[in-house]
C-alpha cells in the first residue's frame, strides 16, 4: 500500500463544490495530504502532468462521472469509549464514519466517565490515533461530569485539543452556571454547544406530543420545550456575548427565534439530526424502539420546516447524531428503551433522500454536512478548494440498495433504517489523500 | 365475518364486525354464568398463564375465573415478586414462560406497548389485560356489552367518558370501541387530565359537566389515578369532586333514563357520589363487573378456535 507522500489525480468527477455552490464535471488533485488543483477538465492532460512535475506513480482515479465531494465533518458522534467499548470502539466507529464518507469525527463527551478533564480527553486521542481511520476531533464536557455545576477546564481541555464543549443532552439548567460557561469560554473563543430543551417540560418523554403519543399511550414532550430551552439559551447567549451552537434542533416553533438571533448578529449557529430531517413521528409505528431518539421525532409538519430551514441557511449544520445501543437496550418496553441511532453510514444515503426528493441540491447538503461545521470548528475541511485537506468522498447518488443493519461497520445496529430503500452509495473515501474506504 | 385475530391487543386492530361477534358470543357466557352449573369444557387441556406486572385484583380474578368456567388450567403469576425484579428483562421473563408451552397468556403491564413488544416473542395467544396509558381492549368490550344490554343497541348512543382520560387506558381503548360503532363520544374533564390533540379521535371535549353531560345516554366515570399524579394535575381531591365528580345534581343534565358506568376500583367521593354508585336504577357498575367474565371467556374461546387449538369456526 503505498499511500505516503502520494499523488491523486481524479478525472472525470462531477465536483460538489459547497463553497461555490456548484457541482460540474472537472478534474482534481491532491499531493502530499492536500488539494494542490482543482481543473475543469475532464481529464488531465499528459503536459499538464509534466507541467505540474506529477510523477508517474501517481495514482490516477477515473471517478466515471460519479460524485467527489469535500468528506463529511460530523459534529456530534458518540464513540462508546470510555465505558461502554461493547457498543462502540474507536475502531468500529471509525471503519463505520469511512464507509459513511465521514472523515471527521467531532467526538461527544456524554461517556462513562464524562470527558471532562485533560486527562480523559488524553485518552481519547490517544485511542482515537491508534484505532480510527478517519480524523477525530474530542469535544469536552461543559460542566464537570455533565452535571451541570462547576465548569470544566476549558483553558486547559483547549491546549489538548478539544474543539468544543458541551454536556449534549444534559441541560445545564442554572442560568447563573450557563452564562458563566459561556462568558468565560468567550474569553477562550472556545465554542459552547447545546441541546435546547427545558428539561422540566421534557422529563420523562418517549415521544412527541400529539394525537399519536396520545393513541399510544406514550408520556410526550411539547415542541414548546425545545423552543423554550432555545429562547433561553439564546437571551444568554445576547446576554454573555459566547460563541454558541444548538445541535439537534427538532421543532419549528423554536426557529423564528434562531432567525431573530442571527439578525441580531449573535454568534449562533444551529443544527439538525438527519433522523430530523428524514423520519416523524408516525415512524415510531408500534413501538418500534430503534425510532426512539432524543429529542423525540417530531411532527410532519416539522419536519419540512427542518428541510426547508437547511435549504434557506437557517440551520447551518446536519449531523448524525451517531448514538450506538445494543440489542440490550432497545428490546425494551418504548418508555424504558435508551434513545439514540447509529447513523455514520447511513448519513450520506438518507440526505440524499432529500436531495432526489428536489429539496436540497448536492452542493446545499455537503454546505450542511462538509463546509459549514468544518468552518463552525475553525478548520480548513469542508471544501474543494486548493490548499484544502485531501478529505474526499466519491459516491454514486443514484446507486440503490436495501439496508442491512447487520452489514453495518457499527458494532451496534440500532439504525431506524433496517430494511428500507436507499439510493447513494459511498465508492471511495479518502483522508489526506490516503484512501481509507472503498476499492 | 370471522374474528380473525391471533391476539387481543387492543381495539385499534379491530373490525366492527369482530367486535360484534365478540359481542355476541359473550351473550351466550352471560346466560351459561347465571347458571348453578358454570362450567364448560370448551378450553380442557389448555393452559392459561396470567402475568400481572402491576397490581390487580379485580381483573385478574375476572380473567382466572374466565380461564376455570372454560375449564383451562389456570396458573397466576405475581410478577411484581418475581425475578423481573432481580433484574431479568420482559423478554427473558416471556420465553422462560413460552418454553413452559402455554396456550394463553393474560398479560397486563405499566408500561404502554410491553404487551405488543411480548406478543412478538412468544407463541401463544396474548391478551392484553392493561398495558400503560394505551390499551385494555376487555375492558372496552365488557363496557360495549353492558351498554348493549342496557340501551338495546350499541350506535348513534351519546357517551360521555368522564374525568382523568390523560392517564387511563379504559379511556383510550372505549374511544377507539365506541367509535368504531358510530356514537357520539363527549370526553370531560379538567384540560390536565386530557392528553394532547385528543380532540382530532373524533371526539367533542368539554371541560364542564353541566356542558358534557347535557341528554347523554350513558356516563362513564373514570378512576382518578392517584398513583400517576405526579406533578399536581388537580388542586386538590375535594376541588376535583366538587367540579368532576359524579352526583345526583349533576347527573340531572343526562337524559333521564342515562346509565352510570365505572370500570372500578372506585374513589368514593372522589369521582363518584357513593349513593349514586349503589342506586339500581342508574348504576350498572355490578353488571360490568358480570360482563367481564363473559367477555373474556368469548375473547379466549375465540382466540383458541382461531390458532386451531380447539375445533370450529370463529363465528
Amino acid at each position: 500500500m503505498n499511500q505516503g507522500n502520494l499523488t491523486t489525480v481524479f478525472q472525470n468527477a462531477r465536483l460538489i463544490d459547497p463553497a461555490a455552490g456548484t457541482e460540474q464535471i472537472g478534474s482534481l488533485i491532491a499531493s502530499g495530504g492536500k488539494i494542490t488543483e482543482i481543473l475543469t477538465q475532464a481529464t488531465v492532460s499528459k503536459e499538464l502532468f509534466r507541467a505540474r512535475n506529477i510523477p508517474d506513480s501517481a495514482d490516477i482515479v477515473d471517478c466515471d462521472g460519479k460524485c467527489l465531494a469535500p468528506g463529511i465533518v460530523d459534529i456530534g458522534v458518540k464513540v462508546c469509549e470510555p465505558g461502554e467499548r461493547h457498543k462502540e470502539s474507536f475502531r468500529t466507529a471509525g471503519q463505520a464514519a469511512a464507509a459513511g464518507g465521514v472523515t471527521t469525527m467531532v467526538t461527544r463527551p456524554d461517556t462513562d466517565p464524562a470527558i471532562d478533564s485533560p486527562e480523559t480527553l488524553e485518552f481519547v486521542n490517544r485511542r482515537a490515533n491508534e484505532a480510527a481511520p478517519v480524523r477525530v476531533l474530542p469535544m469536552a464536557a461543559l460542566t464537570k461530569g455533565r452535571q451541570g455545576r462547576e465548569m470544566v477546564e476549558i483553558g486547559f481541555l483547549q491546549d489538548a485539543g478539544a474543539v468544543a464543549f458541551t454536556d449534549c443532552d444534559a441541560v445545564v439548567q442554572d442560568p447563573r452556571v450557563f452564562a458563566r460557561c459561556l462568558s468565560y469560554a468567550r474569553g477562550l473563543g472556545a465554542l459552547v454547544i447545546a441541546h435546547p430543551q427545558d428539561s422540566g417540560l421534557s422529563r420523562g418523554a418517549a415521544v412527541t406530543a400529539g394525537k399519536f403519543a396520545t393513541l399510544r399511550g406514550l408520556p410526550a414532550v411539547s415542541p414548546m420545550a425545545e423552543r423554550m430551552g432555545l429562547e433561553r439559551d439564546l437571551a444568554i447567549v445576547e446576554m454573555t456575548g459566547g460563541r454558541y451552537h444548538a445541535d439537534n434542533l427538532s421543532a419549528a416553533a423554536g426557529l423564528p427565534a434562531l432567525r431573530r438571533a442571527k439578525e441580531a448578529g449573535l454568534d449562533v449557529t444551529a443544527g439538525v439530526s438527519i433522523h430530523h430531517l428524514t423520519l416523524n413521528e408516525f415512524d415510531v409505528g408500534d413501538y418500534r424502539t430503534f425510532f426512539k431518539v432524543k429529542p423525540p421525532l417530531r411532527a410532519e409538519d416539522d419536519r419540512l420546516a427542518m428541510v426547508e430551514a437547511v435549504a434557506s441557511g437557517l440551520i447551518d449544520v446536519i449531523s448524525s447524531m451517531h448514538t450506538p445501543q445494543d440489542e440490550e437496550s432497545k428490546r425494551l418496553p418504548f418508555e424504558e428503551a435508551a434513545s439514540g441511532a447509529v447513523a455514520l453510514e447511513t448519513l450520506l444515503p438518507a440526505a440524499l433522500r432529500l436531495y432526489h426528493a428536489g429539496m436540497l441540491t448536492l452542493p446545499a447538503l455537503f454546505r450542511a454536512m462538509a463546509l459549514n461545521p468544518a468552518r463552525r470548528l475553525g478548520l480548513d475541511g469542508g471544501q474543494l478548494a486548493p490548499g484544502a485537506p485531501a478529505d474526499l468522498v466519491m459516491f454514486d447518488p443514484d446507486a440503490p440498495f436495501v439496508l442491512d443493519r447487520f452489514r453495518l461497520q457499527s458494532k451496534s445496529k440500532n439504525t431506524p433504517f433496517d430494511g428500507q430503500r436507499m439510493q447513494g452509495k459511498v465508492l471511495a473515501t479518502y483522508v489526506a489523500g490516503r484512501r481509507v474506504w472503498g476499492a | 365475518m370471522t374474528f380473525r385475530q391471533n391476539h387481543l391487543l387492543g381495539i385499534e386492530h379491530l373490525h366492527p364486525d369482530e367486535i360484534v361477534s365478540l359481542l355476541d358470543l359473550s351473550d351466550s357466557y352471560v346466560d351459561l354464568n347465571r347458571r348453578d352449573h358454570k362450567h364448560t369444557d370448551k378450553l380442557t387441556g389448555l393452559t392459561q398463564i396470567n402475568m400481572f406486572f402491576e397490581n390487580s385484583t379485580r381483573t385478574q380474578a375476572s380473567f382466572e375465573l374466565a380461564g376455570k368456567r372454560l375449564g383451562a388450567d389456570v396458573m397466576n403469576m405475581a410478577m411484581q415478586a418475581s425475578s423481573i425484579k432481580k433484574g431479568e428483562t420482559l423478554i427473558d421473563t416471556a420465553m422462560t414462560l413460552n418454553a413452559m408451552h402455554p396456550d394463553l397468556l393474560v398479560v397486563r403491564h405499566p408500561h404502554s406497548g410491553a404487551v405488543n413488544l411480548l406478543a412478538e416473542k412468544v407463541n401463544c395467544a396474548v391478551l392484553n389485560a392493561g398495558d400503560g396509558r394505551h390499551e385494555h381492549p376487555t375492558q372496552a368490550l365488557l363496557d360495549a356489552l353492558t351498554i348493549r344490554r342496557a340501551k338495546g343497541r350499541l350506535h348513534r348512543l351519546s357517551i360521555a367518558i368522564c374525568g382523568d382520560i390523560a392517564h387511563s387506558r379504559v379511556a383510550r381503548s372505549n374511544i377507539l370501541l365506541l367509535g368504531k360503532m358510530e356514537n357520539r363520544i363527549r370526553l370531560i374533564g379538567p384540560p390536565t387530565l386530557m392528553p394532547s390533540e385528543v380532540s382530532e379521535l373524533g371526539v367533542e371535549v368539554f371541560d364542564s359537566m353541566q356542558d358534557g353531560l347535557a341528554d347523554v345516554d350513558v356516563v362513564m366515570m373514570l378512576r382518578l389515578q392517584r398513583e400517576r399524579m405526579d406533578g399536581g394535575f388537580i388542586p386538590s381531591e375535594r376541588e376535583y369532586y366538587h367540579r368532576y365528580g359524579l352526583d345526583a345534581e349533576k347527573l340531572r343534565h343526562a337524559r333521564d333514563d342515562a346509565i352510570v358506568m365505572h370500570p372500578g376500583p372506585m374513589n368514593r367521593g372522589v369521582e363518584i357520589d357513593g349513593t349514586l354508585a349503589d342506586d339500581i336504577n342508574r348504576s350498572v357498575i355490578q353488571e360490568q363487573v358480570e360482563m367481564g367474565v363473559a367477555v373474556r371467556m368469548a375473547a379466549m374461546e375465540l382466540l383458541c378456535r382461531n390458532r386451531g387449538l380447539i375445533p370450529g369456526d370463529a363465528p
